[in-house]
């Protein structure tokens, strides 16, 4: 697989690493409660299809990113930096 | 039997080689296929499950039958392909799966229990009883089918791994590949070709025909001249692409030419095009009919390759079997050769044969006779009855199968198409893939050649660049005319899959047992299992099946193709990785010093460190380890730290970032002081531990654990620019930049003192203090902090520096009474405080377990905190960190054992914690170790039992505070 980092173009699946749903960029206030830590650190969707999750470019330029692909084609739409879009959904 | 003047060998170059301990000769340009041919050795190999002997089938690398083991010893490569190995002089070949002989293999007993051994025989045979499944029925069955074995020894041989990146990539270097390659490269695209024969050509190479008014060979010959020295092409050839996977990528395996001196064998590549042009070309297909895997029974289109390309034929009176025009050309091409053509046999009644030999339209082939040593005769059953024909050869073809696997990696489903009786690719299985040519279904050499351009001419378009329009070379462009036959009734075995030994009856017979679908049928009958993954059989097996079955063959459907297109090493995927290339090793800059002292290394993650520094008279290590605490807490002693992870944080915001990264506050921290910080990870458990210190305002540089070096830097990446990107700073691991030494003891001051510019003393540089210091010219950093308990420090220098450091550190520490230290009494000056590592903090405790929880800041947000606070992570209950002494002052006390109440029976359920670190104290003068103990911090004084079940040691433990030596800490700031 080939993912396309915004700072260094399309590179090798193998300079990322992996963590999870971009669900990880919305951190809760400290006083949000159990149920939303609970979900935001346990709970993950596990789609067929349209999928957004956080990669780090780890070999490379050490960028976080969210990548936007779908689980079903493997076809991969595109990718923003996550320090740019924390104000997206 | 070699044809003078036939073929594209060298025959200036004689070559010898073995087969079985026989010598044999064979020409430059010779496969040993061929060489084998040409030396009328036609009994090559024993069938996988029955031991039928076997000769060639085809001449490609779709080769099921002609497995051989190539070399002898350690080298030796088993399941090489005849038809693919290059013929070298002294090459050793060895037959596979026979005992004692080929031509004498006992277990072609297989052969007469047939009846006994069909489609599914494992899973009825073998139910009961169920004990000897494994220790006898599975290893005997194990040892009576099979393929080459492997030496069992460490394979000596180098293979590579590379990568590449073009536009184009294009799959199959015969008329389509080749004209595709030129076109798209004259566009202007960057166009890689793989082939994977010797030469381009393709069946150019193995056909009598012209094209462009020269012999094909020639005419590919030069187009391979002209592509090789284009400058937007790089030909590979003895490269076969092996997958298609996402994003245009593509494994290719390419076999490094045989003679090229230390070369590797193999190198697997990965390649990334933006588009790709399948030409991979047809792979003929044989007819099933009783006996027709005698010897001497090969493809028509092999036949013909032998001929034109090598000048070798596999008999001397051959007869031909077909059901296209195309096979003609075998009998026309032998004709015209002066080999005795014995009979054309064409199962179409309207088939129109001109020929100097007897043919027979409207005819099959129902049986092949003869024994080991191959086809004797041959049995036809013609409208006017049957009759028999002696031959020594005979060439079959049922037509040719598109190569689209391919196509079919990504899970695309082909479409069949009734007028060539064959399955083609469809648009779009494979994204940004054109199928051409052959593969598609266009079998005549002008068809290819056409396909070729306008394929090129689509992607040259799609990347926005203007397709050539030249003329196209003339070519023949024959009518292909099929009917399809795919078995010929008839009693006796008809052979489908010739590698995994599957024949027509055990396809009926899974039909006639339910397992109609074309996946179930697959995996009773194991067609198409084997390594050649069915090739020459698929198509002819679900047509067998579809038949059986009273449906159309599109309705019944094809089995999965996938990855890879032949068999590919593991040496070849993971070459780079065997050995020390699985795991890099990390030297530190003392790392010829530690070793030049005779220390003992050992591993802590790929890094290597010494484990102690043994001296004259000292026999153990423990008494190595006791002489250096015994250094460090009395005079001196050094020890290299670099492994541990530095970060380096800048900017205005830093301090707020460590704030937030550290439970407790590092905002508040001076410059030119150092503080100790635990950071937590989200879930509320401890990540790792470390020191920060402020070099400036805006700068601090971290340590971490070694262990834990790469996920806190991952971990402080994420945070910045996940969570806080608005925060001003930048991080960078420094690492590897700085030697890193501790001085520890209590005359530390003093050796430093005697190298720094600038002496320090306690006003100056108190304990927790950090700064620039000089020494020797150079510029050091040096922080006053402990993981001995001794008064310490640490000195770092850019690390090229770091070698000439420690040896003059080290001399002035023996001048001393002191020296250097490893990793064992590093273990025990930090036990003997308290001191945890990642043994302690091994990703299930919390700072409320290790006794830190007033760390965590009350007054800031920090990561983890809220977590941290959940019910279950804080109280009595929890298992706490405490220190242990053997009550009897002597035993040995062992991490990982358990911990119980002194009456408890010692069993999982009463276990009220474990050890995780122990060793011997010299300072004490008995052992000692840490663990966690359930309430542990309020049961001090009290008497434990620690069990190790696996080591056989029971020992009652009084619980201590986890620091033993010097709990104020009044060494620290002496």
């Amino acid at each position: 697989m080939r993912l396309p980092c915004p700072i260094c173009g399309e590179r090798d699946l193998r300079e990322f690493s992996y963590l999870g749903d971009a669900v990880r960029l919305h951190r809760p206030a400290p006083d949000a409660g159990t149920d939303a830590w609970d979900a935001y650190l346990h709970l993950r969707d596990n789609p067929a299809g349209r999928t957004r999750d956080l990669w780090q470019h780890e070999a490379g330029c050490g960028a976080w990113i969210v990548v936007t692909r779908d689980t079903v084609s493997h076809a991969v739409e595109g990718a923003q930096l996550a320090a740019e879009m924390r104000d997206a959904d | 039997m070699r044809i003078n003047g036939r073929g594209r060998v060298d025959r200036g170059r004689a070559l010898s080689f073995t087969f079985d301990g026989r010598r044999y000769s064979g020409f430059a340009g010779d496969t040993l296929a061929s060489a084998l041919v040409a030396n009328d050795v036609k009994l090559l190999g024993r069938s996988f499950k029955y031991h039928r002997p076997r000769g060639l089938l085809t001449a490609g690398s779709e080769e099921p039958n002609a497995l051989v083991t190539l070399g002898a010893g350690a080298a030796s490569e088993p399941n090489a392909r005849a038809t693919m190995v290059e013929l070298r002089d002294g090459l050793q070949v060895r037959s596979q799966n026979r005992w004692p002989s080929l031509d004498w293999d006992l277990l072609a007993l297989n052969d007469l229990a047939a009846p006994f051994l069909g489609a599914g025989f494992y899973y009825k045979t073998f139910m009961w009883p169920r004990a000897f499944w494994e220790k006898l029925y599975e290893p005997a069955i194990r040892r009576a089918a099979g393929l080459g074995a492997l030496s069992g020894k460490s394979n000596p041989d180098r293979y590579e791994k590379a990568f590449a990146f073009c536009d184009l990539l294009v799959i199959g270097g015969g008329p389509t590949g080749m004209m595709a390659a030129h076109r798209a490269a004259e566009a202007g695209l960057d166009v890689i070709l793989c082939d994977e024969g010797t030469v381009l050509g393709g069946r150019l190479l193995s056909e009598d025909e012209t094209v462009d008014g020269q012999p094909g060979a020639d005419w590919a010959a030069a187009m391979q001249r002209d592509l090789a020295a284009h400058p937007k092409v790089r030909v590979m050839t003895r490269t076969t692409v092996t997958g298609a996977y996402d994003q245009g990528t593509f494994g290719a395996l390419e076999r490094i030419v045989p003679d090229a001196e230390g070369a590797p064998l193999e190198c697997f590549w990965r390649i990334v095009a933006k588009r790709s042009i399948l030409a991979a070309g047809a792979l003929e297909r044989p007819v099933a009919f009783a006996g027709n895997d005698r010897p001497g029974i090969l493809l028509a289109g092999a036949m013909r390759a032998y001929l034109h390309r090598w000048g070798v034929v596999p008999g001397r009176r051959v007869a031909v079997f077909g059901n296209t025009d195309d096979a003609h050309r075998t009998a026309r091409d032998l004709a015209a050769a002066g080999v005795h053509v014995a009979a054309v046999i064409d199962s179409r009644t309207d088939a129109k044969v001109q020929g100097d030999f007897p043919v027979y339209t409207g005819a099959q082939v129902c049986r092949g006779a003869g024994g080991r040593d191959g086809v004797e005769a041959i049995r036809i059953r013609t409208p006017r009855g049957e009759e028999s024909i002696a031959v020594d050869a005979l060439a079959v073809s049922g037509g040719w199968n598109p190569s689209l696997h391919l196509a079919c990696h990504m899970n695309g489903r082909p479409d069949w198409r009734e007028d060539i009786a064959a399955f083609v690719p469809r648009d779009g299985m494979v994204p940004g893939m054109t199928a051409a040519g052959a593969c598609a279904g266009a079998f005549s050499t002008h068809g290819c050649l056409s396909a070729g351009a306008a394929a090129a001419a689509l992607v040259a378009r799609d990347l926005g660049r203007t397709p050539s329009d030249a003329a196209l070379p003339e070519a023949e462009d024959a009518p292909y005319r099929i009917k399809a036959l795919w078995a010929v009734p008839g009693r006796g075995r008809a052979w489908l899959d010739f590698q995994n030994d599957v024949t027509v009856k055990d396809v009926v017979q899974a039909a006639q047992e339910n397992f109609r679908s074309v996946e179930h049928m697959k995996r009773y009958t194991t067609q198409g299992m084997a390594p050649d993954q069915g090739k020459s059989s698929n198509v002819a097996a679900l047509a067998v099946l579809a038949d059986a079955t009273g449906r159309g063959i599109p309705e019944t459907g094809t089995t999965t193709f996938r990855p890879p297109f032949v068999p590919v090493s593991i040496a070849a995927m993971g070459a780079g990785a065997q050995g020390m290339g699985f795991a890099p090793r990390r030297r530190t800059t003392s790392d010829a010093a530690a070793r030049a002292r005779g220390a003992p290394m050992i591993e802590a993650g790929l890094w290597y460190r010494a484990s102690y520094f043994p001296q004259a008279g000292e026999a153990t290590w423990r008494q190595s380890c006791d002489r250096e605490v015994g250094m460090v807490r009395n005079h001196v002693g050094i020890c290299d730290v670099s492994t541990l992870g530095k970060i380096d944080l800048q900017g205005p915001d830093a301090a707020d970032f460590l704030d937030l990264v550290y439970t407790n506050r590092m905002s508040t921290l001076k410059p030119g002081r150092v503080r100790y910080g635990l950071m937590l990870r989200e879930d509320g458990h401890v990540m790792d531990d470390g020191t920060c210190a402020r070099l400036g305002e805006g700068h601090f540089v971290i340590t971490t654990t070694t262990a834990a070096a790469g996920a806190v830097m991952k971990h402080l990446e994420f945070v910045h620019q996940c969570l806080v990107p608005h925060l001003d700073l930048a991080m960078i691991s420094v690492t590897e930049s700085w030697a890193q030494f501790a001085v520890a003891g209590p005359k530390s001051r003093d050796l430093l003192n005697g190298l720094l510019e600038t002496p320090v003393d306690d006003a100056s540089f108190p304990f927790m203090a950090c700064g620039p210091v000089r020494l020797g010219g150079v510029a050091a950093r040096l922080f006053r902090i402990s993981f001995s308990g001794e008064h310490a420090y640490e000195i770092a220098v850019p690390a090229r520096y770091g070698a000439s450091l420690f040896d003059l550190l080290v001399a002035r520490a023996e001048a001393m009474g002191g020296g250097a230290y490893g990793m064992e009494a590093l273990n025990v000056l930090r036990l003997e405080k308290g001191h945890i590592t990642h043994a302690e903090i091994h990703g299930r405790t919390t700072a409320f377990d290790i006794g830190m929880d007033r760390m965590v800041s009350a007054a800031k947000e920090c990561i983890g905190k809220t977590m941290a606070a959940r019910p279950g992570l804080v109280g009595p209950e929890r298992e706490q960190l405490v220190g242990l002494a053997p009550q009897d002052g002597r035993s040995a006390l062992l991490p990982g054992a358990f911990l119980f109440a002194p009456d408890d029976k010692a069993e999982r359920a009463a276990a009220q914690g474990y050890v995780t670190s122990a060793g011997y104290s010299p300072t004490l003068g008995a052992p000692l170790a840490l663990g966690f103990l359930r309430d542990g911090r309020a049961r001090q004084g009290e008497v434990v039992k620690m069990v190790d079940h696996l080591r056989g040691a029971e020992v009652l433990c009084t619980v201590t505070d986890s620091v033993r030596v010097d709990p104020e800490g009044g060494r620290l700031r002496g």
